[in-house]
């Protein structure tokens, strides 16, 4: 059996948007750490001037996403054993998103897109009124529940190789919510979501690549979300277009 | 630069697609103009039409009927993906337009050879 070596050799990301690079740390190879574990070794015993976001470390926040090795993953719930190639593991900022500091990127365009794709509740009623029953078995809640767990973490945003070449590209997780909205029956909205992405950076830009189904820590699907959302925008449209 | 990101089947699926489709886009011009020759240039046409004959040829078009076919199936996955309800075996179903592509290409070949 071969030997577990004391250390790892972590290459971390060091700068701000307008460039850095990456800077090496000997950080010691405990067993059953994650990468934040050893991200927040190098800050508490390296140098502490490493700057990194993360808050719950159990995987419910979406805070820490970092690139490690090249591919976007939730470091608190990510075993360095799982990915570590020859004793080594690069960590970076999460692309597609401007970078604050070190590890830390701006997640500002990532919320705006939410927003701008309607992925916000539009209310049916009023708080005197009383609480609709909802079918949890109906087709459309089943399909609005699979995507309520989005933790909103933007692993998908940085897996996405389209929002990288298109930056009006909506992006796999407001997409993801728009179409959980738009299923929502207590939503009123329904037009406005359809017509907030079926615009210049719409769902229609979607190349269904599956990387952000892939990528995803949670399991979820932007890609059949989006395919659900070009399929009701054509619907739409053909049925405005048969009515005038 | 395949980036550790995209190392799946279905981002293999995509470049595939986008790559014989620009190959199938770069060849159709020659051969639309070649085929003119049948009506401007008949001896012409004949002349290429015995480069056909050669085993380098073949080959060519073994990987151009491959190109032709897995565009075909690649699009009806992405025709179907986008237009019918969801299914969840889209790996399935890109790895069946390359089995299908090669398939028949490989039919192709063995006619021509």
């Amino acid at each position: 059996m071969k030997a577990t070596p004391d250390t790892l050799t972590v290459s971390v990301w060091r700068g701000a948007e307008s460039g850095g690079s990456f800077e090496s740390f000997e950080v010691p190879n405990f067993e059953s750490q994650t990468i934040l574990d050893i991200v927040a070794w190098i800050q508490q015993n390296s140098d502490p001037t490493l700057t990194y976001r993360y808050a719950c470390r159990v995987g419910m926040c979406g805070s820490c996403a970092m690139m490690v090795n090249g591919v976007p993953r939730w470091t608190c719930r990510t075993h360095v054993q799982k990915v570590v190639q020859d004793n080594r593991v690069e960590i970076a900022p999460l692309r597609n998103l401007p970078v604050i500091k070190d590890l830390a990127t701006d997640m500002d365009p990532f919320f705006d897109k939410w927003i701008a794709a309607e992925g916000l509740h539009h209310p049916t009623k009023s708080r005197h009124d009383p609480i609709e029953q909802i079918n949890p078995e109906s087709a459309a809640r089943v399909e609005a529940a699979s995507g309520i767990e989005c933790i909103n973490c933007s692993v998908c945003y940085a897996a996405c190789d389209t929002v990288a070449n298109n930056p009006d590209y909506l992006g796999p997780a407001a997409l993801q919510r728009a179409w959980t909205v738009y299923n929502d029956s207590k939503d009123a909205g329904r037009q406005q979501v359809l017509d907030a992405v079926s615009g210049v950076g719409g769902c229609h830009n979607c190349h269904s690549q599956g990387s952000c189904a892939v990528h995803c820590p949670n399991d979820l699907n932007p890609m059949k979300a989006i395919a659900g959302l070009k399929r009701a925008t054509a619907t739409s449209f053909f049925r405005k277009g048969s009515r005038t | 630069m395949i980036r550790p990101h995209r190392t799946h089947t279905l981002w293999f699926a995509y470049i595939l697609h986008r790559l014989s489709g620009l190959s199938l886009a770069l060849f159709l011009p020659a051969h639309f103009y070649i085929m003119s020759l049948a009506l401007t240039q008949p001896e012409r046409l004949d002349g290429f039409l015995k480069w056909t004959d050669l085993m380098i040829v073949k080959v060519a078009e073994y990987g151009l009927v491959f190109l032709l076919a897995v565009h075909i199936f690649g699009g009806l996955r992405l025709m179907a993906l986008e237009w019918l309800p969801w299914s969840n075996g889209q790996k399935t179903l890109a790895a069946a337009a390359v089995g299908g592509a090669f398939l028949i290409s490989t039919m192709f070949f063995m006619r021509a050879i």
